[in-house]
């Protein structure tokens, strides 16, 4: 199919403010409807790259996002477009009431009073947590929280959902409706994960970052078959 | 882990819960103003007042033994900073001990101001308890800032009360974790363990913190906090604060009736 690029980014490198090297000349291209898994070990670069994709952290390249570069002036019209979901949602969810929470991106970007309720109460019950609107974040379940975590983006409509370890910290009941849940979301997604369960159920397509490197980009057949390359980036035990 | 929330029976019906933040943050200011105006050791001033907030209490269907014991929390407070008031105090003496190589004595005057000072601080906390139990912090919250309180201080309140939960689980988390490992060891490096502790609580807060604002910057968020859903009056706040403001003034009126009669 024809698709438009999503995500490009050529030669993207970033470095630590204190030394540390988070990323090393990563180039990837994302297309529109692509669920793309970005696996690798502990440290490997994976959050990095994420934050890069909303402008968080600036690297020597600019990143662009549906033809858009990601630099001061436009970051506004980038983070309408990327949703960032924190692994941790206690770091994502940081109101009192979960209406509060949701409302808080349409809210910046300056939507009116009736369609901040609209877009909280759809991104709501796309999570299936309509009606929670009044509750307060901290007495959800973790599970919960991860639904209105992944809400509080869905209300600003993103093209893209960028998701760091969605399935952390999850039991597996709430972890296969997790799934679930992503896999009716209509949007792109790229999801940075461990859980190989996850990147089977759910993409297409995998990329495996060690040492802030790509070192692999293909589909997930046949990269999560290829025991060798798994082994050398410590992604299944040796032997 | 569990725990038991400020505003926990906030979810209940009644008038004063349906009352806006405002005129209940307001009139409880004007209580503890009241109840601190008081002039010490009129104590049927006292009575009137503690029937005031009993009556307002008995309104809003919250458990009495739960609002006694939460306002018995604060006691411990007002005895550490009240306790030697009755030993300083000069006048006629109550009682004194031998304590070791000190004589120490009690004098009537300063055991009157204790009790004073007591019943005040106890009358302000049931006050405070009834607010916090009927309002929801979000929206005593938002009260404050129509109220014009400063936005940066709305936040940090908010921010505490989201995470101050988060930060004593992690607390807790890291005491066990000690437990499980502790095989004594003198004082000297049990407190160094500790401070160790409180470092790295310290550090992960700091971490959470810059977590935090890159998820609020993530959607959006450029130092403005837009709020929607701004607070309106109703009828029954107006009625309600007339009726009340002229019950708290009561008592000095009456009491200032009395002076000029007694002329």
């Amino acid at each position: 199919m024809a698709s438009t690029i999503v995500i490009s980014i050529r030669d993207l490198s970033f470095t630590y403010p204190d030394g540390t090297c988070g990323l090393r000349k990563v180039s990837l291209v994302v297309y529109a409807g692509e669920n793309v898994a970005i696996v690798g070990p502990n440290g490997a670069g994976k959050s990095t790259l994420l934050l890069h994709l909303n402008g968080v952290l600036r690297g020597d390249n600019t990143v662009e996002i549906c033809g858009i570069p990601v630099r001061d002036g436009n970051l506004k019209e980038i983070r309408k477009k990327v949703g960032l979901v924190f692994q941790d949602p206690d770091d994502q969810l940081f109101s009192l009431t979960v209406f509060e929470d949701v409302g808080f991106g349409p809210m910046n970007m300056g939507y009116s009073e009736a369609e901040v309720k609209e877009r909280v109460a759809k991104a709501l019950e796309l999570v299936g947590m309509g009606g929670y609107e009044n509750r307060s974040p901290h007495h959800l379940s973790i599970g919960e929280k991860k639904r209105v975590a992944i809400a509080t983006v869905l209300a600003l409509t993103p093209e893209l959902l960028v998701l760091d370890e969605p399935t952390s910290n999850l039991d597996p009941r709430s972890k296969w409706s997790l799934v679930a849940l992503l896999k009716r979301l209509p949007v792109t997604k790229i999801i940075a994960t461990h859980d190989l369960d996850l990147v089977r159920a759910l993409c297409h397509r995998v990329v495996v970052l060690d040492r802030g490197e790509v070192v692999a980009d293909g589909a997930t057949e046949a990269i999560l078959s290829d025991s060798a390359l798994l082994k050398a980036h410590g992604l299944a035990p040796e032997d | 882990m569990k725990h038991s929330f400020i505003d926990q029976y906030c979810n209940l019906n009644s008038f004063v819960h349906r009352l806006d933040p405002r005129t209940k943050l307001v009139a409880s200011l004007g209580y503890i103003l009241a109840v601190l105006l008081t002039p010490a050791g009129k104590w049927w001033f006292f009575a009137f007042y503690l029937c005031m907030i009993l009556g307002l209490l008995a309104f809003t269907k919250l458990p009495m033994l739960y609002v006694l014991k939460r306002s018995l929390v604060v006691i411990p407070f007002v005895l550490l900073v009240a306790i030697f008031v009755p030993f300083f105090k000069e006048g006629e003496v109550a009682g004194s001990y031998n304590m070791w190589l000190w004589k120490v004595s009690l004098t009537y005057s300063g055991l009157f101001v204790l009790a004073n000072v007591m019943v005040k601080a106890w009358l302000c906390i049931i006050c405070l308890t009834l607010l916090s139990s009927t309002t929801k912090l979000a929206e005593l919250l938002k009260g404050l800032r129509q109220l014009g309180v400063p936005q940066v201080m709305v936040l940090i309140l908010s921010f505490m009360y989201r995470y101050i939960f988060v930060l004593v689980d992690e607390a807790m988390r890291m005491q066990q974790a000690y437990q499980s490992r502790d095989i004594g060891g003198n004082l000297l490096r049990r407190l160094k363990t500790f401070g160790n502790m409180i470092g790295a609580l310290f550090i992960r807060s700091y971490e959470r913190g810059e977590r935090i604002y890159a998820a609020m910057v993530s959607r959006g968020f450029d130092g403005q906090v837009q709020t929607l859903r701004p607070l309106i009056l109703r009828r029954a706040d107006m009625y309600f604060s007339i009726a009340y403001g002229i019950l708290l003034v009561s008592p000095f009126i009456v009491w200032l009736w009395l002076q000029w009669q007694a002329r």
